[in-house]
């Protein structure tokens, strides 16, 4: 769907690695153009009135982003450059403070290397124990493995909402739940999901919630933290300077802006949050509940035709997601890749950024498609007739 | 080199490699653990030197065929090369990996990559297990 508002789409090429980032539609490039054509100017620093316009809508994205995500206030909303920078800042901005030392915090070893090392850092400064919840069969999070593994020490459990190789959708709400009763704070990584479906942060009791806007066809160098106000308060900025301070004397004293703005040292990338505004509009104007619907049905569609294919291995079919982690046994999955780089199909190959989850799966390395609004079956019935040749992989790439 | 040729020595060699798996006696080896920037290339390779001969070198791990297959030669072609030897054959490789005038006729079986340049992403899948030969030499104060 939509795929005229894509302009890279007009060149031969199908697009299959969203889960690394997404194509950007002609709106969003408009609207990055515009601010850099038309209206440059600083945030929150002059009176004229393209600064004023500017403010405007910079604040005015914060709020598109509270309802994206069904927070209370836009208060709670922090931009930061990605969601790696918003996972470390409540890592090193929080929970340094926060936590002590043999205290619990819970992840798995699907999570992304960005909700991984910065706990292990914690782990090795100041003596937190990382632990991991075992998977179930299929790979996922179960409430039953979640509560095994939690003791009087958990403090925080931390995991991705969807994650970025099996791409299974983890019961937030009943973590959410479970963590409030217990005390436990939920940090969850929303990286892979908000991007392809309705999230409501109020209904999982995220305390903290991550995401990215270029996996979700915005700019590169934005993402967002959302953190329960009261939290965002006591987080320290890992960054001070112009635009977040009250006062500075010459004897020593300062203060610090109330969340968020505390958190806006220096100056933001204006154009990337504009464009991410542009971004929003796009998706919620087609519909985010039509294009998680989209997706599922492209990824049941290819899990049918790769069973047609022999010599094949699927490593998510149960799943429901956007993605479909898959090898042709025998080959190396950076062999496939540039195989199917052959006839223009970008896929990724490796462990992508979850160098722990072969424990779990027993396999290093895998290709992965993950889809986005503007894929079609037609593009998996071009990708399955090269899949079906595939005796002629080495012959094509050597 | 002839495209079937060039085929068939990096398959050859990437489906039958020299030397994949460790030796028993590995604890005499030097171990180098390579690691390609796109993380998905994962080779350690065991290089023992004895008098200023690289005597034995064995390798193992995860890779494409173009890493495997040029991990595989280097092991075959580099074993008995006096370290003097090898540093002359590894600028040898690395003139053609860069395009520049270089010795056909030393190369043997490396030559299977005299067109990797044309493909910049896999040039470094062809240098990837070099760099344990870099190590020995640096090791021993020959670079």
């Amino acid at each position: 769907m939509n795929r005229e508002d894509f302009p890279i789409l007009q060149h031969d090429l199908i697009y299959f690695d969203n889960g690394a980032t997404t194509l950007k539609p002609q709106c969003m490039i408009d609207a990055v153009v515009d601010y850099y054509s038309n209206y440059t100017a600083n945030a929150h620093r002059g009176d004229y009135d393209n600064s004023l316009k500017v403010d405007l809508l910079y604040e005015g994205v914060r709020t598109k982003v509270q309802h994206l995500i069904d927070a209370e206030s836009s208060n709670e909303i922090v931009f930061t450059k990605g969601c790696t920078e918003s996972l470390n800042m409540v890592v090193f901005g929080f929970m340094k403070n926060y936590l002590q030392p043999g205290d619990e915090v819970l992840i798995t070893k699907a999570e992304h290397a960005s909700n991984v090392l910065p706990w292990l850092e914690l782990e090795k400064k100041m003596g937190i124990v990382v632990k991991y919840i075992p998977l179930s069969e299929t790979n996922e999070v179960t409430m039953e493995r979640l509560e095994q593994t939690v003791t009087s020490r958990t403090k925080v459990i931390s995991l991705a909402q969807v994650t970025n190789v099996i791409g299974d959708l983890r019961p937030v709400e009943q973590i959410g739940e479970f963590c409030e009763k217990h005390h436990i704070l939920f940090v969850v990584d929303g990286a892979q999901s908000v991007p392809h479906m309705k999230v409501s942060v109020r209904d999982m009791k995220a305390d903290f919630f991550t995401f990215s806007a270029h996996k979700m066809t915005g700019p590169t160098g934005v993402g967002v933290l959302y953190g329960k106000y009261e939290l965002l308060q006591a987080m320290e900025p890992l960054e001070v300077g112009g635009g977040m301070n009250s006062f500075f004397e010459s004897d020593g004293t300062f203060a610090y802006h109330d969340a968020p703005s505390k958190f806006d040292a220096g100056t933001p990338n204006i154009a990337g949050v504009i464009g991410f505004g542009a971004a929003i509009d796009f998706l919620q104007s087609i519909g985010l509940d039509k294009i998680h619907e989209h997706e599922l049905e492209l990824k049941r569609y290819l899990v049918q035709e790769l069973e047609k294919v022999p010599g094949i291995t699927v490593y998510n079919k149960e799943v429901d997601g956007a993605i479909v982690a898959f090898n042709i046994d025998g080959v190396f999955s950076q062999d496939t890749a540039v195989y199917l780089n052959h006839y223009h199909i970008c896929v990724r190959a490796g462990n992508h950024c979850a160098k722990m989850l072969k424990d779990e799966i027993k396999v290093k390395n895998t290709c992965r498609i993950s889809f986005y609004l503007y894929n079609t079956k037609e593009e998996i019935d071009r990708l399955i007739a090269v899949l079906q040749n595939k005796e002629e992989l080495y012959n094509t790439i050597l | 080199m002839d495209p079937q040729l060039r085929r068939e020595i990096i398959l050859n060699n990437y489906q039958n490699p020299y030397h994949k798996g460790f030796p028993e006696d590995d604890e005499n080896y030097i171990r180098i653990r390579t690691n390609n920037e796109s993380c998905i290339d994962d080779l350690t390779i065991l290089l023992k030197v004895e008098d200023g001969v690289i005597q034995k070198i064995y390798f193992e791990g995860d890779a494409c065929a173009i890493s495997t297959s040029a991990t595989s030669i280097m092991a075959s072609q580099f074993e008995g090369k006096t370290l003097q030897e090898a540093k002359s054959l590894l600028e040898e490789y690395e003139a053609m990996l860069d395009e520049k005038p270089y010795h056909e006729e030393v190369l043997e079986e490396l030559n299977a990559y005299d067109e990797i340049y044309k493909q910049p992403n896999r040039k470094k899948c062809a240098l990837l297990p070099f760099r344990a030969i870099h190590e020995v030499l640096k090791q021993n104060g020959i670079e």
